[in-house]
């Protein structure tokens, strides 16, 4: 880790390097991550409807759960689950083939450390990248909330803008950043770890990139408990 | 000049080296031959320093590389030059980008500057104009010559080659041969060259190590092999009846 830190060899390549990935995992996931999240928001808003249904509970309190449940859980959670399968897949396949073509031998042996070159850039464009597109996966949820209900008839506009602006905490948004940014980083070094340091052929290198899949999600769930618990205690 | 004393080194159980002490001069093609398991390739990575010996030295001219910090061993590095067995040109960078990456990581050229050295170094490989090429889009024997271009573009005083003709014909093999010789005249640089090509060793061997089980086993120049009465160095040499006939013949001459 120290190494990954130490001063670049020149910092035009790794900011060059660190803007290649940030499209890569920026523009490259914002298509999935807002499809995903448009059907999580809709379908937490006819859920929550159909619960509602018969009770006494107001109907304009389903905009305010789906911004709540968006903001504080879907958005950081989902967005980085579904970053964890889809970047850090790739990162990790990357970096192993990188590995195994001796590429990475290459670099080292003109004297690069290629444990800061090939892992930094990715670190920093995925901490910045990451809380960009959960804050826009939280809008894009709560836009699918209100395509699911609104022109459904289950409420009318007015009801789900009510919703939306009830009982509004911003502390929840502070707790939407945390996670998105200690998600990032999860999903970064479990992956970059698991390909800088593959060994053996095609099936290794698939089993690093799977492995970074599964430890990535276990650690994030477990990481997303404990904010839960530390930051609302 | 790089200087190796009493090179062990072990993978668990198993000694790869078991001692070795040998020395590659400047200006001179300095080969490492042996058969398949006798070490060549762990020693070429311990003299670049990919793994470190479990003991012994290497010395590069006055600096004794296997004891140094990772930070000046990266210094060191900077003057290193190394030939892969696949060539391990960047898949997704055109031979340009390829030669001009460790320009672009380790000086201050302008644009111009860099361009003029990429330039040299694929003329200098006879590859010009095949700048806008990507690796898959090029022959096995132009990439290794792509490969010599990136490893002398920032005119390194130590040159490494592992398996240069691997996968390679004959009639490349003797273009990739002379190419790695003449540059290593020109520039006076240590050269070292990990081999098994039978070529190789009898048109550009100036100092031959050859390698057997972990240890050393004849030293010379290939103007010596075809005299020498080393049994180990005759059987790897000339292995096949043919050659075993053609050696008799050549000796029956004079």
């Amino acid at each position: 880790m120290r190494t990954v830190f130490s001063r670049p060899e020149k910092f035009s390549m790794y900011y060059r390097e660190t803007m290649r990935q940030m499209n890569d995992i920026g523009v490259g996931s914002l298509v999935i991550v807002c499809l995903i999240m448009i059907f999580m928001g809709a379908v937490t808003a006819v859920q929550f409807a159909y619960q509602l249904d018969g009770t006494l509970v107001p109907v304009y309190y389903i905009g305010y759960v789906v911004r709540d449940i968006t903001i504080i859980e879907l958005a950081p959670t989902i967005t980085c689950l579904v970053l964890a399968g889809k970047v850090g897949s790739n990162m990790a396949a990357e970096i192993g083939g990188m590995r195994q073509k001796e590429h990475i031998d290459a670099m080292e042996i003109m004297g690069v450390n290629t444990a800061a070159y090939l892992i930094l850039p990715r670190l920093i464009a995925a901490v910045i990248v990451i809380p960009l597109l959960v804050s826009i996966a939280a809008f894009v949820g709560i836009g699918g909330g209100y395509l699911s209900t609104v022109p459904t008839g289950l409420m009318t506009n007015e009801e789900y803008i009510l919703g939306l602006r009830s009982f509004f905490v911003d502390f929840n948004v502070v707790m939407m950043f945390v996670k998105a940014f200690v998600f990032a980083f999860i999903l970064t070094t479990v992956s970059c770890f698991q390909g800088y340091f593959v060994k053996g052929g095609s099936i290794e290198l698939g089993q690093a990139s799977t492995q970074a899949v599964v430890y990535s999600d276990i650690l994030i769930l477990l990481a997303d408990y404990v904010i839960a618990i530390v930051l609302t205690s | 000049m790089i200087r190796i004393k009493n090179i062990i080194k072990s993978f668990d159980d198993v000694t790869v080296l078991k001692g070795l002490t040998s020395e590659f001069y400047p200006g001179k093609t300095n080969l490492i031959i042996g058969r398949s398991g006798a070490g060549k390739t762990v020693l070429l990575k311990l003299l670049v320093g990919l793994m470190r010996p479990t003991s012994g030295e290497i010395w590069y001219d006055d600096v004794n590389f296997a004891e140094l910090p990772p930070k000046e061993v990266r210094a060191i590095r900077m003057k290193v030059g190394m030939l892969f067995q696949g060539s391990a040109l960047f898949d997704s960078m055109t031979t340009q980008q390829n030669i001009q990456f460790p320009l672009d990581m380790f000086t201050n050229m302008t644009k111009k500057e860099k361009q003029k050295r990429v330039d040299y170094c694929l003329e200098r490989v006879s590859l010009e104009g095949a700048n806008d090429k990507y690796p898959s889009e090029i022959s096995g024997g132009m990439q290794k010559r792509v490969g010599i271009a990136r490893a002398i573009v920032l005119e390194p005083q130590y040159l490494f080659c592992d398996e240069p003709n691997s996968g390679l014909d004959p009639k490349t093999s003797i273009v990739i041969d002379e190419l790695i010789k003449s540059i290593t005249v020109e520039n006076n640089i240590t050269t070292v060259i990990n081999t098994h090509d039978m070529n190789s060793v009898m048109e550009i061997g100036e100092n031959i190590a050859l390698l057997y089980k972990g240890e050393l086993a004849w030293r010379g120049h290939k103007d010596e092999v075809l005299d020498s009465d080393n049994q180990i160095l005759q059987d790897f040499i000339f292995a096949s009846p043919f050659l075993q006939r053609l050696r008799r013949a050549a000796l029956d001459k004079g």
